[in-house]
């Protein structure tokens, strides 16, 4: 699968040039050749041969490094198209683009990108312009710069197996239309995204078709629309990320096979801002993540076959939100605490299952010790279905009255759906 | 010293002794204490104070101030026979019963509040909120209860009134909004509510802490009001006007029945 | 001097007093009388601006009394059924008192004769009725008031208190200072008051000397001329004459 996965993606490269034999050639001698030239170093600054980046870039060959003296570096967008060169900043070297261009361009594999920072790309509504853009190329290594006031930071595009580590991003927080994504891929899978910090971007963290890619260690708040965005990208991972107060949220949608483990989804607040909204997702697996202080912790629409266990949900307005169409989910070992609602959903039957999580609403009782409540436990209230016809209604969350109606329907359960709990925890699992 | 403060002053005194009061502050310690005990969290506790404040608050010191009103009779007359202006004796006797009720609840909520709170984490504004919802809803049920203990001598159906504005306001009050919900749905009906939670006291105290609380429900709303009103210091803001005026209208309305009504 | 000009009083549609002259004089003690309901505890609400006039005058030495209730410095009310909040002691009592009047010399003789001094750290509320009443008829008498306006002052009392009272009375009314006092016990009234004023269904039907009374109605004691004279007026009514020997409960007869 990867394989051709990868040559899908880097076929354009190979094509590029005419003569595919030649370019084989040269390649397989770059790496014999290797060895000798990683010694080579182009020192780029004021009191140097080379005063600009490009022109380093221009006199260097394969396995190069470029060393970049501190100071502010304008003119030009550097084109990379020498394999195997290695560029680190000393003393944050500052490359501003001065509202007009992108500012690094790589069209060639195994590059690596260090200690530089990138101001100013400028708004472009005709090109999605980026600080750093790596078209069609393998293994780059794009770590530890800073990017501030860039349109995109970071855009990958139809690359493979890059990583993209530990860069600070902070973007100029303008409104949807002119604002660019913090870290992009489009097309480009098995890429690694580690423990960058993302804020004040269109999307923090964009996935597209992407497939069989990492996102681990991240923290992205703030920005104006997703923490994270993916869709059409099957098999990936998401690990110990944070997204908090982002605009709306993180949407994850149109995938199979997603892993989202230890994630903090916080703080996403507004009529259309999810945790985590889950779109077309099928086979994932959501383990103990964090959902706390969003207006909807976790909405499901047209998600099936999802493992979702021991995940938090404190503090939500609704902590889950189920459409009529998720099917088949199963949640267990979850704890829902403080939570508006528990589970809400737009429909009377429903498909999924909920067996042994904890719930600080349940007022069972376990009279054979075995840990879990002899009384199912039904987590959508009457008082929540009113909510979803009428909406407006929500002004009365807490009232007495709404305490009324769950009351009636716990002695009369005949309105909500047959949804429960059959084995409820007694405490709540750490 | 002002007749207002020693009459004041002998209330403070009087109730500062009185066993109902006491069993209430320790009510109120207990069901806080038992949070605590049972494992609850900062906002769980909150939650479950929130549900205690908006029932509990209200009937004390309605049945309480009514009480009080009627076993003070003789000595209201005492004080009027003085040479005492009555708006003077009316405050004293206000205060007299709208502080220590108000100081119950406190010490009710605060002290196992303070014994645990050193665990770190409490949700302050939201206890901020309860605590100032607590003590407007006792100041604004003590005047209910006056204006109720002065307007009939008989106290078996003062004391059904007394009883029927409590259901009314706690429990009828929004089941007739829920109802008009049902009826209105297709209306846009964002303002009104809005402004129908300002016409009952309970309803303010219970959308002040909810915008600590459950900021992130109401901004789950679609109507651009709600995201307004919550979405900034502009909601909190309404809600402690409002119970403001909430303790304000009940103590002026009494004090008329007082200053024209005969003893 | 207090008096009472043309008042009237209804609560709602009852008529309470329809209609009262009445002057009370210094250094004399005025017997207020008249069965259950006939409108004495009004008509000293009215004196104490307690309830309001419908019509007519009360007049303080000449001066209508108004709502500045500066007047009430002058004097002093015991009500008929005392009650102070009951987890007050009794010091706290007299000291809020005073503190309220701090510009008031204060007579502690009759607290004193009460013996309320033993019974100063004891809560209100854990005192017997008679001892209540002592507190409140200390609290009138305190502030050497011109006026004593005393409602039923003996009930409870025991015998002891009850010359202790009376001996009090007497000496206020040697002083020069004018005494309003009700009772059902026309004995006691007798042995104290100098003037009676009888009151019934919101009229007063007698209001003079004691002798007078007596004179009136060819009786030796206060008693049966009461009698006589609530019997003349059923006769009047022509409800049959009545010989009952109290009139505290006439319709009972």
């Amino acid at each position: 699968m990867g394989g051709t996965e990868m040559r899908r993606c880097l076929g354009p490269q190979w094509r590029g040039g005419g003569a595919t034999v030649l370019s084989l050639v040269l390649f397989v001698g770059a790496s014999l050749g290797a060895q000798a030239e990683t010694g080579r170093i182009l020192r780029v600054g004021a009191r140097t041969a080379y005063p600009t980046l490009s022109a380093a870039v221009a006199a260097a060959t394969p396995g190069a490094t470029i060393r970049v003296a501190a100071g502010t570096y304008r003119g030009a967008t550097t084109e990379i198209r020498t394999p195997r060169l290695t560029i680190i900043g000393e003393g944050w070297p500052l490359f501003d683009g001065e509202g007009q261009r992108e500012l690094i361009v790589v069209r060639a594999d195994d590059v690596t990108i260090r200690g530089l920072s990138f101001i100013n790309t400028g708004v472009s509504h005709m090109e999605d312009r980026a600080a750093v853009r790596v078209i069609e190329s393998s293994r780059c290594r794009i770590e530890a710069n800073r990017f501030r006031d860039a349109l995109f930071a970071i855009y990958l595009q139809k690359s493979f197996a890059c990583q993209v580590r530990g860069n600070d991003i902070v973007g100029a927080s303008r409104d949807e239309t002119s604002n660019g994504n913090g870290v992009h891929l489009w097309y480009s899978p098995h890429t690694s995204v580690i423990d960058n910090h993302v804020r004040g971007q269109r999307d923090g963290i964009y996935f597209e078709f992407s497939r069989g890619s990492v996102a681990r260690g991240n923290v992205s708040e703030g920005n104006r629309r997703y923490g994270l965005h993916f869709m059409f990208s099957d098999s990936c991972r998401y690990e110990r990320n944070t997204f908090r107060a982002n605009g709306a949220g993180v949407a994850v949608m149109y995938s199979k096979q997603v892993t989202m483990l230890g994630n903090g989804f916080l703080d996403a607040q507004g009529s259309a801002a999810y945790g985590l909204l889950l779109k077309e997702i099928t086979d994932g697996t959501l383990a103990g993540n964090q959902f706390a202080g969003n207006s909807t912790g976790l909405y499901l629409e047209g998600a099936s076959r999802l493992a979702i266990t021991d995940n938090d949900f404190t503090d939500n307005g609704w902590a889950v939100r189920l459409m009529a169409d998720a099917e088949d989910s199963r949640f267990s070992g979850n704890v829902f605490r403080a939570n508006g609602f528990d589970v809400a959903t737009n429909s009377r039957t429903l498909r999924s299952s909920f067996e042994g999580n904890w719930w600080d609403e349940y007022r069972g009782y376990d009279l054979d010790r075995d840990g879990s409540g002899d009384v199912p436990h039904q987590p959508v209230r009457l008082f929540a279905l009113v909510v979803e016809r009428h909406p407006e209604a929500l002004i009365l969350l807490r009232s007495p009255v709404s305490r009324v109606l769950d009351a009636a329907e716990r002695v009369f359960p005949v309105l909500t759906p047959s949804l429960a709990d059959p084995r409820p925890l007694m405490r709540a699992p750490r | 010293m002002s007749a207002l403060s020693l009459v004041l002053r002998a209330g403070l005194r009087d109730l500062a002794r009185n066993r109902w009061l006491l069993a209430y502050a320790v009510a109120l310690g207990l069901i806080t204490e038992s949070l605590f005990f049972f494992g609850g969290t900062g906002d769980q506790v909150v939650l479950s104070l929130l549900n205690a404040t908006l029932l509990l608050v209200p009937l004390v010191a309605l049945v309480f101030g009514l009480m009080h009103v009627y076993a003070s009779r003789e000595f209201i007359e005492l004080l009027l026979a003085q040479p005492l202006p009555r708006r003077a004796v009316f405050s004293g006797l206000y205060l007299g019963l709208a502080l220590p009720l108000a100081a119950a609840f406190l010490a009710g909520l605060g002290v196992p509040l303070a014994i645990h709170a050193t665990r770190g984490g409490a949700p302050w504004v939201a206890l901020g909120f309860l605590a100032l919802a607590g003590v407007a809803l006792t100041a604004a049920f003590a005047g209910i209860a006056m204006a109720i203990a002065l307007r009939t001598d008989d106290r078996l159906r003062g004391m059904a009134i007394a009883l029927g504005a409590w259901f009314g306001l706690a429990v009828g009050y929004d089941a007739a909004v829920l109802a008009m919900v049902s009826a209105f749905g297709d209306w846009p009906l964002e303002r009104p509510l809005l402004v129908l939670m300002l016409g009952n006291p309970v309803d303010v105290a219970r959308v002040l802490v909810l915008t600590a609380l459950d900021a992130s429900a109401l901004l789950g709303y679609t109507g651009a009001l709600f995201r307004k009103v919550f979405g900034s210091a502009l909601g909190p803001t309404i809600a402690v006007a409002a119970l403001m005026l909430w303790t304000v209208v009940p103590f002026v309305i009494a004090r008329r029945r007082f200053l024209r009504r005969d003893f | 001097m207090i008096a009472l000009d043309g008042i009237r009083k209804a609560y709602g549609t009852r008529s309470v007093l329809a209609g009262v002259s009445l002057g009370l004089v210094p250094g004399r003690v005025t017997g207020l009388v008249g069965p259950n309901g006939s409108g004495k505890t009004t008509l000293i609400k009215l004196i104490l601006g307690l309830a309001r006039l419908d019509a007519g005058r009360i007049l303080l030495d000449g001066a209508a009394i108004d709502d500045d209730g500066r007047y009430r410095r002058r004097i002093g009310y015991a009500p008929q059924a005392p009650r102070f909040p009951e987890n007050l002691s009794v010091g706290e009592v007299f000291a809020m008192l005073r503190a309220l009047r701090p510009d008031d010399a204060s007579d502690e003789s009759l607290l004193q004769d009460f013996g309320l001094r033993a019974e100063w750290d004891t809560a209100v509320g854990a005192l017997s009725g008679g001892w209540r009443q002592k507190v409140s008829l200390a609290c009138a008498f305190l502030f050497t008031p011109d006026v004593l306006i005393l409602d039923e002052p003996t009930a409870g009392l025991d015998p002891i208190a009850a010359g202790v009272f009376k001996q009090a009375v007497r000496h206020a009314r040697d002083a020069g200072r004018t005494v309003l006092i009700t009772s059902h016990i026309l004995s006691e009234l007798e042995e104290l008051a100098d003037d009676v004023a009888f009151l019934s269904e919101g009229q007063l039907r007698f209001a003079g000397p004691v002798a007078t009374l007596l004179e009136r109605t060819g009786m030796r004691r206060l008693e049966p001329a009461i009698a006589a004279l609530l019997g003349g007026l059923r006769v009047t009514q022509g409800a049959g004459a009545a010989e009952s020997p109290s009139i505290a409960h006439p319709r009972r007869a």
